[in-house]
């Protein structure tokens, strides 16, 4: 599987994402940089990983949205390459509005650094095929900026075209409906406040994370 | 009289753009901020919201409709905020 990871000033889940990538299939992801305008050729996923692109300036993932990179991962998930944005990630997608919404800061107010349980909402997506509709799972979360906030309309269209794939199993953050994950209308772009790739080997404690790799492995027909 | 092109180079513009969240929009800032003016004592704060207030400083041409767009694209997030663009006579 060809895999990118983009790379802003201020990603600090870069590399961790890199690792999780080379562990579950086999190579190493091309680490981009958010000046390049183009992308390596024939890519089956890109990820926007975690972080605290430019700092968090302005609005979190407001900058990074427009860096000269994001039009190239536009064009890319717009043919239907696989799309993962997470934590900081998630937050550039949706202001870059690849998904719609927008993440808020935590209605607690305090950052949130803990593993929190989740249920796979859908199973039908690349991202969740090797979960069970209903599962729950345990990833870890730590954003301060998690708080998913859209219109009713909007909310109700997610749920009813089985868009949200990751709900929160207990309240962590004041996101509408519990929302963790959400797919694009395509079903190729995914934002996650979740870490997956903070999840994918037994010394991590957890690796529930794991199998979102391989289900995107399995998608591009490589056994994982 | 000078052509109009001159007279665009030569005034700069101060423009305020204040944004706030959409009402409804749940504001975890303003709620500390509440929180805290409760604490110092001050009764009779009925609510809080807070916003953000950005100062640019413009060519004297810069029309209504790019302002606007400078709004949409980036200085607001329009899915949850609101903003109001203030032209601001600059003192001689």
């Amino acid at each position: 599987m060809k895999s990118a990871v983009i790379v802003f000033p201020g990603s600090n889940c870069d590399r961790d994402m890199a690792c999780a990538l080379e562990l579950v299939t086999g190579a190493r992801p091309a680490m981009v940089w958010h000046r390049d305008s183009e992308l390596p050729y024939g890519l089956d996923l890109i990820v926007v990983p975690g972080g605290f692109s430019y700092g968090d300036y302005l609005r979190s993932g407001a900058m990074a949205a427009l860096s000269p990179v994001m039009r190239a991962v536009k064009e890319a998930a717009d043919h239907g390459v696989a799309l993962l944005g997470v934590c900081n990630g998630f937050q550039v997608l949706a202001e870059a509005r690849l998904l719609p919404g927008a993440l808020m800061r935590n209605a607690g107010i305090r950052f949130v650094c803990r593993d929190v349980a989740l249920r796979v909402e859908n199973s039908q997506s690349a991202f969740t095929a090797r979960y069970e509709a209903g599962e729950e799972i345990v990833l870890p979360v730590a954003h301060h900026d998690g708080n998913y906030q859209a219109d009713t309309e909007t909310l109700d269209r997610l749920e009813g075209e089985g868009r949200v794939v990751f709900r929160y199993a207990s309240e962590v953050n004041g996101s509408a409906r519990g929302i963790a994950g959400i797919l694009n209308e395509a079903g190729n772009v995914l934002g996650m406040m979740p870490h997956p790739e903070r999840a994918v080997e037994a010394a991590h404690g957890l690796a529930d994370g794991r199998r979102l790799f391989e289900g995107l492995l399995e998608a591009v027909g490589q056994p994982a | 009289m000078r052509p109009a092109g001159l007279a665009a180079i030569g005034a700069a513009m101060k423009v305020r753009v204040h944004v706030t969240l959409k009402k409804g929009v749940l504001d975890p800032q303003g709620k500390a901020i509440h929180h805290a003016l409760e604490g110092l004592g001050f009764a009779g704060v009925n609510g809080v919201r807070a916003g953000k207030l950005i100062e640019l400083d413009v060519a004297g041409g810069t029309s209504d409709a790019e302002l606007e767009e400078m709004c949409k694209r980036l200085l607001a997030n329009i899915v949850i905020e609101n903003y109001r663009v203030e032209r601001v006579e600059e003192a001689a």
